[in-house]
């Protein structure tokens, strides 16, 4: 189990790390979610032991390791940007780890194979470095953070440089990877598909700061501010009063179970509901195909603007009848 | 760890003290002191001289029409190279290389073969300007066409696309978009050009004959035939003014040269041609090139055999004794090149090495001027070096007469190479690559073994075939120091050249011949082991 305890960390004039404290538990996968710039890739590099905290602690097992070592930890770490080997091949890549600590060329040679079977490289051990796609030196890596079966698995933005289509296959596949090595993952990510998809729990960092770290179910039912909201593409957010555990939004009157004053209610796709009998009138204003639905953008009589999932193709200045589905109204305080 | 850093700094620091900073100082001293006190006697005679002055002037517009001429010939082959892609590409890339590391000698040499008195082609430019644009055209052909080809093969063409769609012509997109885009690499490899042009000497002295004279040969007479030090330090302290302010020039360009610019993978740029007229103007280059590199060289090989006797100079080159004193075997003389060349190389990448250490994995302005410090000898003619060297290490012990002056020399000249070849190298290690060394548990020195050292080894191989090829082909410093009894090849083929008779002359040709396919040999040896993706985009 790793254990991070109040790390901070500067650069200079910015914080990267502002007393973060979370935990990972064995055989969990995390996801480290947060924009770019938020200090999620410190946080990888501090607990690998590739920056030293300005202040707080990283342990493993309930022992503090803050200040061994890199290479005596044993945590796997897949860079960003793979930095692979130039000088060696596939095989001297994924090799590499078990040479450091001493592994015999017999048992290297099986371990590689079978690491390279499991990401799906058989048959490329030979090749070149620089003859590899992106996708399979995405593959290449990951093997080689795999092959010495670290305790701790870290992955930053393992997915980052890759297509979208590719990035969407190798999620899944990479879930399955870490379901069948028992490892326990840190991954982190820009992407919240990415996150929701492949964690058990997601934890969402903010200029530094951990915000909240909860299950993907859990973070969807209650993102814990303004920010985790917009940061989960939550678009259709109004600023409100809340009087009496209702909140006017001049267009419709919503139930919010927050103190009285100022807050934030939003209301998640799932609370928008089409229905020809619908209390609320809305002008489309223009939409987006999205494949099974088309996303438009309307306007209450009230001139406040939403998004709507609408089925069939809205043309513009159509009206469209809606109602609110109160399990999908959130509010929030800052 | 401090103390091993220290040995890296000091090393070529006290090198570059001892054998660089401690001769040009001499030259100085000489040139403006004398018994203590300032006394511009020299330069007064050099300014008051019309002959001097007329040397001076020479040496200016032949450098300007030298680089003029060369950047012409150079741009359609930069433009092909940049463009398109062909079969053979890489064959007449390595081609291309090889006049920039022919000695000076072998590149005199072979002029004079094709354009001297007997020349093949029927075209005889002896003791005419035009025999001496010839040799720098191809000597420096190659650093105009690398300098700015490898800069156009990066350029976008959709800009000049984009110009096209906006109703430019093909003359008026290349003049309006792509040669202003160009022109910090233009500048840097004219200044280049215009150096090597300003500094020529082996191909002048052995060209240019009592008419055409530059300040390099004019500081070699003045110490060699007439022993006038006092002038030829003056002549040097000019010199080494004008070099000066090239190299400012340079280095002003060289600072902005890519900026601003969006700069492409190579590889995405270069195409196959596609219509009749884009293969007429790619095979046309390659036949012009072969033309201007392939033909003079040819025809030094071919001067080397006898007609009557085919290997009859080559032969005659073991001979020994001619009846001359002063004569050594020509057998000899390849002997003394190759063990100076071996010990040259040893000194260079030593010195070389721990410079090009202290450069690449340090940063700030320390690192930065020590950098530029280690280029000074780069910029510094070899005449110069030679002449410093001569009147400057008889103090505190008299190394003039040492035989181990020519490769302490040779490695001086070597050194700044070594460093720009091996810095790139050392730092195209990333950091991210030890960090991954580091996350997969090899300790910090495990890290050097196993990521830097094999990387920084290819850096190696490299340096140490190019020092040994400059050592072999040094012309300039060793005509200074080297003893008549231990010739180096180059010396001992300007000896015969200035000796009367065909049987001389074919000797030269042979020697020549020897010179070039042992230098071109090493340098595509040495061309295998480069690094090709380090320092791509």
């Amino acid at each position: 189990m790793l254990t991070v305890r109040g790390l901070s960390k500067r650069f200079g004039p910015t914080t990267a790390l502002a007393n973060v404290d979370f935990e990972v538990a064995a055989g969990e996968t995390v996801s480290v979610l947060g924009p770019s710039g938020s200090g999620k890739s410190t946080l990888l590099r501090v607990i690998a032991g590739l920056e030293t905290p300005d202040e707080g602690s990283v342990l493993w097992e309930g022992t503090d390791i803050t200040a061994e070592p890199v290479h005596a930890r044993r945590f796997g770490l897949m860079f960003q940007d793979y930095a692979l080997f130039p000088h060696r091949n596939v095989v001297g890549n994924v090799g590499f780890g078990l040479r450091m600590t001493g592994w015999s060329p017999g048992d290297i040679a099986k371990r590689v194979d079978e690491v390279l079977d499991l990401v799906g490289l058989a048959g490329k051990a030979d090749r070149r470095i620089n003859q590899l796609s992106g996708g399979e030196a995405q593959r290449v890596a990951l093997a080689r953070t795999l092959a010495p079966a670290p305790r701790l698995i870290m992955l930053d933005e393992p997915l980052g440089s890759l297509d979208r289509s590719l990035r969407e296959r190798l999620i899944v596949e990479l879930g399955e990877i870490f379901e069948r090595v028992e490892s326990t993952v840190l991954y982190v990510t820009h992407d919240q598909e990415e996150a929701f998809t492949i964690a058990d729990r997601v934890a969402v960092m903010r200029d530094g700061a951990l915000i909240q770290a909860a299950t993907p179910e859990d973070l969807w039912a209650a993102p814990a501010g303004v920010f985790v909201s917009d940061f989960l593409g939550f678009s259709n957010r109004f600023p409100a009063t809340a009087v009496d555990g209702r909140a006017d939004l001049g267009w419709t009157i919503v139930a919010v179970d927050v103190a009285d004053g100022p807050c934030h209610v939003v209301l998640r796709p799932d609370a928008l509901i089409l229905d020809e009998a619908g209390d609320i009138g809305v002008t489309v204003a223009g939409s987006i195909f999205r494949g099974d639905h088309y996303l438009a953008r309307a306007h209450t009589g009230s001139g406040a603007e939403l998004s709507i999932s609408i089925p069939t193709r809205p043309h513009p200045g159509e009206q469209v009848r809606i109602r609110i589905d109160p399990a999908g109204v959130l509010a929030l305080v800052e | 760890m401090k103390l091993k850093r220290g040995l890296l700094v000091a090393l070529p620091l006290g090198f570059l003290a001892v054998f660089y900073l401690y001769p040009v100082a001499s030259i100085l001293l000489t040139g403006l002191v004398e018994d203590g006190s300032l006394n511009l006697t020299p330069f007064g005679d050099v300014l008051t001289s019309a002959s001097l002055r007329s040397i001076a002037w020479f040496t200016i517009w032949q450098a300007v029409a030298s680089t003029a001429l060369t950047v012409l010939a150079a741009m359609p082959i930069a433009y092909v190279f940049a463009r398109f892609e062909f079969p053979g590409k890489r064959v007449l890339s390595a081609l291309l290389t090889i006049p920039f590391v022919m000695p000076t000698v072998v590149v005199g040499s072979a002029f004079l073969a094709l354009l001297g008195s007997q020349s093949p082609v029927g075209i005889n430019l002896t003791r005419t300007i035009w025999i001496i644009f010839a040799a720098h055209v191809f000597f420096n052909l190659s650093v105009v066409v690398r300098t700015v080809g490898g800069l156009w093969s990066h350029l976008d063409p959709r800009l000049e696309e984009a110009a096209r769609t906006l109703g430019a012509t093909h003359w008026q997109a290349f003049r309006t978009v792509t040669l202003p885009m160009l022109r910090p690499a233009l500048v840097a490899a004219s200044s280049i050009v215009f150096l090597f042009a300003f500094t020529s000497f082996g191909v002048i002295l052995i060209l240019g004959g009592l008419t055409y004279t530059t300040l390099e040969v004019e500081i070699y007479r003045q110490t060699v035939v007439f022993g006038n030090f006092g002038l030829a330090a003056a002549l040097a302290v000019l010199q080494l003014v004008g070099v000066t302010l090239i190299l400012w020039v340079y280095s002003r360009y060289q600072r902005d040269r890519e900026v601003g610019l969006s700069l492409l993978p190579s590889a995405s740029v270069a195409r196959r041609p596609a219509s009749l007229r884009q293969r007429l103007v790619v095979a046309g280059t390659i036949g012009y090139l072969g033309l201007l590199v392939a033909v003079p060289l040819v025809v030094l090989i071919v001067r080397s055999f006898d007609t009557g006797n085919a290997l009859g100079f080559y032969r005659a080159l073991f001979e020994t004794g001619t009846g001359s004193t002063a004569f050594v075997s020509p057998a000899e003389a390849i002997g003394n090149s190759l063990w100076i060349a071996g010990v040259a190389t040893f000194i260079a990448l030593v010195v070389g090495m721990s410079a090009a250490a202290v450069v690449a994995y340090s940063s700030g302005r320390a690192a930065r001027s020590f950098d530029l410090f280690l280029m000074l000898p780069l910029g510094t003619s070899a005449v110069t070096i030679g002449f410093g060297m001569l009147i400057a290490l008889d103090w505190p012990i008299d190394l003039r007469a040492n035989v181990l002056l020519i490769p302490l020399a040779h490695a001086l000249v070597a050194i700044p190479f070594v460093v720009r070849l091996s810095v790139p190298v050392m730092r195209s290690v990333q950091p991210r690559l030890r960090e991954a060394a580091a996350v997969l548990g090899a300790s910090p020195a495990r890290i050097w073994r196993e990521i830097d050292l094999p990387i920084a080894a290819r850096a190696l191989a490299v340096s140490a075939g190019f020092a040994f090829a400059i050592s072999l082909g040094e012309f300039g410093a060793t005509s200074f120091i080297a003893r008549p009894d231990t010739p180096t090849l180059p010396i001992a083929i300007f000896r015969l050249l200035g000796r009367p008779g065909a049987l001389n002359f074919g000797r030269a040709m042979a020697m020549s011949t020897i010179l070039m396919a042992v230098t071109a040999t090493v340098v595509l040896l040495v061309d295998r082991f480069r690094v090709r993706d380090v320092g791509e985009f």
